[in-house]
């Protein structure tokens, strides 16, 4: 299990269309759906192409690297057994241009981590659902 | 008079305070009848109402009276109402109303939002607060990163504007002061003592760049706004104030796949609706949940370029009641409370009236440009005293 700054998460509720998101950290895999029509990328899922409205939209992996867009350290404790602070940041995911995950970095300080940092991500179990974490990639 | 604008005439504000006993209809209710009163209109006379969100089931702090309780608790004969979450962010209540107007399906519509979040915190088995073990939809792409608050959204857009166009403590800080500053002035103000750099600068952090006095805090209290067409304003006692443009636009519904906030687009679309410019503007009454929410609307509806908000308000001179710009004159919500989006089109009408007393700005404010929302969801009104 990764090092994670919080001792509890709120779970995505699986359904047609995000099950294959949510569990593909199985196999170790990052997954986007990817229009077969004209290749742009549909995130959130949707069955449908939001540039050509094809419904030929397949999940297709990525490398699972991207880079930190912008970032905040969350001091706040929200809510009972939330362990802060730790760091919420938004990356621009490789290979899938225009699409964006927001995610914790994880594994090492919270000050460590700036803009433009690269990451890679890791996947934390729960059951079913693994949740793509991201952590700095070793320069 | 016959025209087919629309106009705000009467408006009204119950008690702004934090763990009140008082029945939210009835914080509603106070509100109503201050805007009737001040219009010189009776009960009898509205035919429409309007609400954001309506009542909310899941979270009955946020959102405890929908249009459906107002109209049959007060008796109102209603040809128009609407209420929901699935608009253009609060004031899309008061957009919405006044497209019915001009349309002809309703000549007087009481806009409201009502919130009790506070007092819900404080009797949790009345009004329940969110519970979300497991999520769907947006949230699901947030909360299982514990990036529980709009606190956390709303950083990382101001995070860049640190990192990318160098925006500091110091010059974001502006916001909080001026709130405070002018919250003092305003007898309803929720927290009526300023605040001082020295504090700002050692306030604990919320969430990165944005600390505690960045941060609206939960409020119980009601705004109401009556929006009148233009062909019954001859109906009313007060000085109409007439909605010169609107606007709403989205380009992704989403807090982390836009590259800028819905603010900005929204800003741009505003001035496209309107021979008005940025500079005719007399005072900005721009949503400040979080303060960077001010400095993105700065920046979106042109009173300076992207990335120059935290340079516009260093020293806070030009957003003071007394410089170029007057900037949430109330206190916004940082000083005022979270009135959630309509104290700012509330403030606008009064200073379009000259009714600000202590905080009254000077030189007989003509137009006023007042926003809410800003991050998936933004709306923006331009107002004009004729």
């Amino acid at each position: 299990m990764a090092e994670v700054g919080v001792a509890s998460r709120a779970l995505p509720r699986l359904d047609q269309d995000n099950r294959f998101f949510w569990t593909a950290g199985a196999r170790g895999e990052l997954l986007f759906l990817r229009c077969r029509n004209c290749a742009t990328f549909v995130h959130p899922p949707r069955p449908v192409c939001r540039h050509c409205l094809s419904e030929n939209v397949l999940p297709e992996a990525v490398a699972g690297t991207g880079v930190v867009d912008t970032l905040t350290v969350n001091y706040q404790q929200w809510r009972p057994g939330l362990t802060v602070p730790y760091v919420i940041a938004r990356v621009a995911i490789d290979g899938a241009p225009g699409v964006f995950l927001t995610t914790n970095i994880v594994g090492c300080s919270v000050d460590a981590v700036q803009m433009g940092d690269r990451v890679r991500v890791i996947f934390e179990q729960h059951g079913e659902v693994f949740l793509p974490l991201f952590e700095k990639v070793p320069l | 008079m016959t025209d087919n604008y629309a106009y705000i005439t009467g408006i009204g504000q119950s008690e702004i305070g934090v763990k009140l006993a008082r029945h939210p209809l009835l914080l509603t209710l106070d509100a109503v009848r201050e805007a009737l009163a001040e219009a010189g209109l009776a009960l009898g006379q509205i035919d429409g109402v309007s609400t954001y969100p309506g009542r909310s089931a899941a979270y009955l702090g946020f959102s405890p009276v929908g249009a459906d309780e107002l109209i049959d608790a007060l008796g109102i004969r209603a040809t128009w109402y609407a209420g929901g979450m699935e608009i253009t962010s609060q004031l899309g209540a008061v957009v919405a109303a006044a497209a019915a107007v001009r349309a002809g399906q309703a000549r007087h519509v009481i806009c409201f939002r009502t919130v009790y979040e506070a007092a819900a915190m404080a009797r949790p088995e009345e009004y329940p607060p969110l519970r979300r073990e497991t999520v769907d939809g947006n949230a699901q792409w947030f909360a299982p990163f514990n990036a529980l608050s709009a606190a956390n959204w709303t950083a990382q857009y101001a995070m860049r504007h640190v990192k990318r166009y160098g925006m500091t403590r110091e010059q974001l800080a502006q916001i909080a002061l001026t709130d405070r500053a002018n919250a003092v002035l305003n007898p309803r103000a929720l927290v009526r003592k300023p605040l001082t750099m020295d504090e700002y600068m050692s306030a604990r952090m919320i969430s990165t760049p944005l600390c505690l006095y960045d941060c609206d805090r939960f409020t119980d209290a009601s705004t109401v706004l009556i929006v009148s067409a233009g062909n019954a304003i001859d109906e009313v006692s007060c000085t109409p104030i007439r909605i010169e443009a609107m606007a709403g636009s989205v380009e992704r519904l989403s807090w982390d796949q836009a590259e800028w906030m819905a603010c900005y687009p929204t800003g741009e679309d505003l001035w496209k609706r309107t021979d008005y410019k940025p500079a005719d503007v007399d005072t900005a009454q721009l949503y400040d949940g979080f303060s960077f929410q001010a400095v993105a609307w700065l920046e979106s509806l042109g009173f300076c370029g992207r990335g120059e908000g935290g340079q516009f308000i260093e020293g806070g001179k030009r957003i003071a009641l007394d410089g170029e710009l007057p900037l949430n004159t109330f206190g916004g919500q940082i000083g005022a409370g979270r009135l959630h989006g309509f104290g700012f089109a509330h403030e606008a009408v009064v200073q379009l009236r000259g009714k600000g007393g202590a905080r009254q700005i000077p030189a007989d404010p003509k137009v006023a440009v007042c926003a809410s929302g800003g991050g998936p969801l933004a709306t923006a009104l331009l107002l004009v005293r004729d």
